[in-house]
């Protein structure tokens, strides 16, 4: 049921339980999804990722009928559904600021959604399915709460409930997690997690932050600007951005710009300050074009005695299993590199002034275009 | 300075304002109300309850009162909500401050004139004098009880419809979405959510009207024309015209117990009504 991993092509026996055909939204001169296509599986977790104004948000309320296509086409389970009104769609959400209904109690938000079906379903029916509804989100007995008697993490389960008692085709998540603290929102994550598993339903999740998407999602949708940038798996986008703007938001990069001086198979050289810099071509570059070779600081070696690049320790951060080191070669500028805890009692930590040498392999750069 | 005597010092304005212009002349309509009328009005002291058993006497006025005050805002209401709900929720934001200026506008005039202005179109020669020439005669609008309610929705309509506008506006338009999200069509949405989550102004604007409408005694004479009379053209008339300070003492003493219960009651249905609801703080 839950499938674990289709970076770019999706089983093809399965058909799309949606589908993205070119779809664009306009606000007059404002173009807020930018012909998107893209199609969502069934059982999937995909997270829509990019900053505010990216139109991750857009096409979420394209796929919950709050907004139609200015043009291309919107389909559900096959259907073309550009003009379908939300409450004929098959789809939930959870939304932002959760939008729960201040004058009822959390039984009567959460069977809302059974209490709009008609034939109207039997009271006792309702009962039981928000009893089961309430168990399934971990607030059993919680039915007569007001919803302002609740904390945040409380009310972020029952819009939880409340998109899930009509068993959604896809369950729409906009931000879910925006409100919550850093320790809460983990486990949410967690149990956002292993409900979708439980439950087997599609999944899209809008969020801004990386490293929710990179843990929750089978694929993730990178936005910019009402276009998708790139779609994969959260291991391919860490590994292999497809340009220097996702290897920006996806993780922490360090950027050295240079000319592209040569290429050879699947490798290339960047003509930097300090010499030629070997890396993976990340997409497709010219030579003689101004490039920027993009290193991971935790593929960064630190050691004090060798290696290409003298720096200086300019700064210590100190992240828990991780030591940041923001470090500067005269020629280079400013870099960071991570240093895990392993590798600092075998080599010791480095102090600010202290001078150091820093070091990588041509594997762990990649070559992308400057954009 | 210590923050009692600060906090006395700032309250002593209002203090004094309310007994000087509340409660004296309440206490005086009191005392009143059980004496007796001079020889050439006024009031002659005494202690006799004559004014208060002859309070049938003003029957009708409390019964024209009792029926148009809340007919009136039951009326009023309705013409209302539909323009607030257009006002806040459809109209283009761009042109919201300018009609919701035009709803104050006739504010701008004394009462009197407009009274007057209505006189002119509901008398003989102005909406009658139209349905004649239709072929619908004798019809008589001024000086009954339409004409009185009439002048009610348009003289009170911007008292209803600013409270019922501020509720609907500061509805989350989420919970609209959150609704539909959820199977609701727009009509249920409306009965679901929105009628609900603005109450507190439908509350908050019926008290108003209703108890200014309880007082009125402009709007009656002008367009009522000494046939449908409130309880505050009785009082005028006691007061004024045949001086009986004391029977008009007891009858503004009435005036106000009936509105203390009634207005008692309302909050007290509106309380219960919204018992433990955190958007419903009703007044």
């Amino acid at each position: 049921m839950h499938s674990t991993a289709y970076p770019q092509a999706p089983a093809s026996d399965q058909n799309p339980i949606a589908e993205f055909r070119a779809a664009s939204k306009h606000y007059g001169e404002v173009v807020a999804a930018d012909a998107i296509s893209l199609s969502i599986m069934p059982g999937e977790f995909l997270s829509f990722l990019g900053p505010s104004g990216c139109g991750k948000t857009t096409a979420l309320r394209m796929l919950a009928g709050f907004e139609a296509p200015t043009s291309g086409e919107m389909l559900l389970d096959g259907v073309r559904v550009n003009d379908l009104p939300p409450h004929k769609r098959p789809v939930n959400m959870v939304f932002q600021h959760y939008a729960l209904f201040p004058h009822m109690n959390v039984a009567d938000n959460i069977s809302y959604g059974l209490r709009q079906q008609r034939p109207k379903p039997a009271a006792a029916f309702v009962a039981q399915k928000v009893a089961e509804t309430l168990e399934r989100v971990r607030l059993p007995g919680f039915d007569t709460r007001r919803i302002w008697e609740m904390s945040g993490g409380q009310q972020q389960r029952v819009a939880l409930a409340r998109a899930l008692i009509n068993q959604p085709k896809i369950l729409l998540l906009d931000e879910p997690m925006a409100a919550l603290d850093r320790k809460l929102r983990r486990e949410m994550q967690i149990e956002l997690q292993s409900l979708q598993r439980a439950l087997g339903i599609t999944f899209v999740l809008v969020t801004h932050d990386q490293e929710e998407a990179l843990s929750m999602s089978d694929r993730i949708c990178i936005m910019r600007a009402g276009r998708i940038v790139q779609i994969g798996a959260p291991r391919d986008l860490y590994d292999a951005p497809n340009s220097r703007y996702v290897a920006d938001f996806v993780g922490k990069s360090n950027f050295f710009e240079g000319t592209l001086s040569s290429v050879s198979g699947l490798m290339g050289a960047v003509d930097l300050p300090t010499g030629p810099g070997r890396g993976r071509l990340g997409q497709d570059v010219a030579v003689g074009r101004k490039v920027s070779l993009s290193v991971r600081p935790e593929q960064i070696y630190l050691s004090p005695t060798g290696g290409a690049f003298a720096v200086q320790v300019r700064n210590r951060i100190f992240l828990g299993e991780h030591t940041e080191y923001l470090v500067n070669n005269p020629s280079l500028g400013d870099f960071l590199v991570l240093v895990s805890r392993q590798t600092e009692a075998t080599l010791g930590a480095f102090d600010p002034g202290q001078d150091a040498f820093a070091d990588w392999t041509p594997e762990a750069a990649l070559i992308l275009n400057n954009d | 300075m210590r923050p009692k005597l600060i906090n006395r010092l700032l309250l002593a304005p209002a203090g004094i304002w309310f007994l000087a212009m509340l409660v004296l002349p309440l206490a005086v309509v009191l005392v009143f109300s059980f004496g007796e009328r001079g020889q050439s009005g006024g009031y002659v002291p005494a202690f006799t309850f004559a004014q208060y058993l002859n309070l049938p006497a003003r029957w009708k006025a409390f019964e024209n009162t009792l029926t148009l005050a809340p007919v009136g805002t039951l009326i009023v209401l309705l013409i209302a909500y539909p323009l607030a709900y257009f006002l806040a929720l459809r109209a283009n934001p761009k042109w919201r401050t300018l009609l919701l200026i035009l709803v104050i506008v006739p504010f701008w005039t004394s009462i009197l004139i407009r009274s007057y202005a209505w006189i002119f179109i509901l008398g003989g020669r102005g909406i009658p004098a139209l349905l004649d020439m239709l072929g619908l005669h004798n019809l008589r609008l001024i000086n009954t009880p339409f004409a009185v309610l009439v002048g009610i929705v348009y003289g009170y309509l911007p008292l209803m419809v600013f409270p019922i506008f501020v509720s609907l506006e500061r509805l989350d338009k989420r919970l609209l979405e959150a609704s539909a999200d959820l199977g609701s069509p727009p009509w249920r949405s409306f009965l679901q959510i929105t009628l609900p989550l603005s109450l507190p102004g439908m509350a908050t604007g019926c008290m108003l009207v209703f108890i200014l409408l309880m007082g009125e005694f402009l709007i009656p004479a002008m367009l009522g024309g000494g046939k449908v009379f409130f309880v505050g053209n009785a009082l005028v008339d006691l007061f004024l015209q045949s001086r009986n300070w004391a029977f008009g003492s007891a009858v503004a003493v009435a005036l106000v117990v009936v509105m203390l219960v009634t207005v008692t009651i309302y909050m007290r249905a509106m309380t219960r009504w919204g018992n433990g609801r955190d958007d419903v703080s009703l007044m």
